[in-house]
């Protein structure tokens, strides 16, 4: 890894006041939420309530209309001088995206290539990592997530749950030291979801600082660190999951919880 | 067990050849068809050179054209309104416009500017000049012609090419940290060709027939050649048929790269099978048994 080290007091994930909104439909109304280094927090909600649309924004997938969203300190998306926020160029946005990996719901691997040539083209791309050095790299991390026999496969040649797992490769060949999961495994078969989980255990035992949007409440009270519940665009409660599953305080929590459990 | 019988084919197929004879029949009994001048023209020096200058006009026409084009279907979902503009404009006239009005107004351009110099505007500092007629003849005028008419043709192909890429492609490069330029290069265009490549095919078989239109201002083409010698000679049906062969052979050819094309681009897409003529068909599929092969030791 040759990422710039981070101090160990700095939050990975900072989101202060933020808020979105498309057309007259407020879907953020204020979101604070904190994720520490080697943390795995998992947003659970119901379907509207906004976690996806602001694991979005951590990204700049979507941008902010209100409120500071930082990863390892930096400000996202804008630049700071004086008093003002200005927007950033695309380019510098490109920039600070390259560390924050992302797995889709929908799996979204580029059709054209095969399993190998979906992990190793960002790194050939952005950072200019080729040869026989990536190639090996790529090939470690498809043997991480299970796939090293099926790297000539293009995606269509894979079932859901490979895509997902060859996915997680390509996000990690770009050393993130952020991963985001959008519901990774609501477009699975049941009997896929197993394996994409456990590979989102292994990174989280390794230390992978993960926010996991996830309908996989098994998942989120084995693995997560903090859950936090949304509704409405609001936080509504978070803890560990002993406090959020074993004990929870607010009526929308447990109403929420006693149809998903 | 007795498989259902299929009169109907018989009885077509019958009248297909009774009307192919007597067409065949008809025409090798006419003597004005006279298919010894025919055999002579078919390899005549001049029609060669013709044949040349319309092969090379259609490829620089259709490489050129493809590449504005998907310049100008870029500008046109681009954010900014001005590029927008610019290449809604610039479909909208060369669209709206007959092909054969903008071939003869480039062979006349000289008509509307005398002289083409270089200078700065509005003083009478010039560095050169030259007449509009030395400078863009016959045969380029043509290929500024055809090229400026299919960009704007090949524009509309590529937007649709674009469209159809679904938009979690370009979220993902994205979300790698990719730039707008490398996402619409690498990830959404390639996968944009294999909507693009099928009416690009159709383009390029229209654009290779419609270079018979230069022969208005003398482009030197196949039909040019043919006619200033059948304006000497007067048989003139004659080498209207070497024409038509030509243009024949070179559709078909045409017809089989275009199936390699559409299987080149449909990689990982196409699980059915090879499209494209039988060629192709089994030309390819001798190559993916080679790879099969390759890959099944490489896993061992």
């Amino acid at each position: 890894m040759n990422i710039p080290s981070l101090a160990l007091e700095v939050p990975m994930m900072e989101a202060r006041g933020i808020r979105k909104s498309f057309g007259h439909l407020e879907v953020l109304k204020s979101i604070d939420m904190t994720v520490q280094q080697g943390e795995v927090a998992c947003l659970i909600g119901p379907s509207g309530s906004g976690k996806s649309t602001f694991l979005r924004c951590i990204n700049h997938l979507e941008t902010v209309d209100g409120g500071q969203m930082r990863v390892a300190g930096e400000l996202v998306g804008y630049t700071r001088r004086g008093n003002k926020l200005h927007e950033m160029r695309p380019a510098d946005v490109a920039k600070q995206r390259k560390h924050v990996g992302m797995v889709f719901q929908r799996f979204n691997l580029f059709a054209h290539m095969t399993a190998l040539e979906n992990v190793l083209f960002a790194p050939g791309v952005v950072d200019g990592r080729r040869g026989p050095a990536a190639r090996e790299a790529a090939l470690e991390l498809l043997e991480r997530v299970g796939l090293r026999a099926w790297a000539g496969h293009y995606p269509a040649q894979l079932s859901g749950g490979q895509q997902q797992r060859v996915a997680i490769a390509r996000a990690l060949a770009m050393q993130p030291r952020l991963m985001l999961f959008d519901e990774p495994t609501s477009a699975l078969d049941p009997e896929l979801v197993g394996d994409v989980l456990d590979v989102m255990r292994g990174l989280a035992r390794d230390g992978m600082t993960m926010i996991v949007v996830t309908h996989e409440m098994g998942f989120a009270r084995e693995v997560a660190d903090t859950v936090t519940f949304m509704d409405g665009g609001v936080v509504v409660e978070s803890g560990t999951p002993a406090e959020l599953f074993g004990n929870p305080q607010q009526d929308r929590t447990r109403a929420f919880l006693s149809k998903v459990l | 067990m007795i498989p259902l019988r299929h009169p109907f084919r018989w009885i077509t197929g019958a009248l297909t050849v009774a009307v192919l004879a007597a067409a065949l029949l008809s025409l090798a009994s006419n003597p004005n068809l006279d298919t010894p001048t025919v055999l002579q023209y078919l390899f005549h020096p001049a029609i060669i050179r013709g044949l040349g200058t319309t092969i090379w006009l259609t490829v620089v026409a259709m490489v050129l054209g493809l590449a504005g084009g998907t310049v100008v279907a870029v500008m046109r979902l681009s954010a900014n309104p001005v590029l927008r503009y610019v290449a809604t404009a610039y479909i909208w006239f060369f669209r709206g416009t007959p092909l054969l009005v903008q071939i003869i107004f480039w062979g006349f351009l000289g008509a509307l500017y005398p002289v083409l110099s270089l200078g700065i505007p509005l003083t009478e500092i010039t560095f050169a000049q030259i007449a509009t007629s030395t400078a863009i003849g016959a045969t380029a005028a043509s290929l500024i012609a055809l090229t400026t008419n299919e960009a704007a043709y090949a524009a509309e192909i590529v937007r649709a090419g674009i469209l159809a890429v679904d938009s979690g492609q370009a979220e993902a490069a994205s979300a790698l940290g990719l730039t707008g330029a490398q996402t619409t290069f690498r990830v959404v265009l390639p996968q944009a060709m294999r909507v693009i490549v099928p009416p690009m095919g159709n383009e390029t078989i229209t654009m290779l027939k419609s270079t018979s239109l230069v022969s208005v201002i003398g482009g030197a083409d196949l039909l040019s050649n043919a006619q200033s010698i059948y304006a000497q000679n007067f048989k003139v049906i004659p080498l209207l048929v070497v024409v038509a062969l030509w243009f024949l052979v070179l559709t078909s050819v045409l017809t089989i790269g275009q199936g390699f094309l559409e299987r080149r681009f449909g990689r990982g897409i196409n699980r059915t099978g090879p499209s494209g003529g039988f060629v192709a068909r089994w030309i390819s599929s001798r190559r993916d048994k080679a790879l099969r092969i390759e890959s099944e030791e490489q896993h061992q």
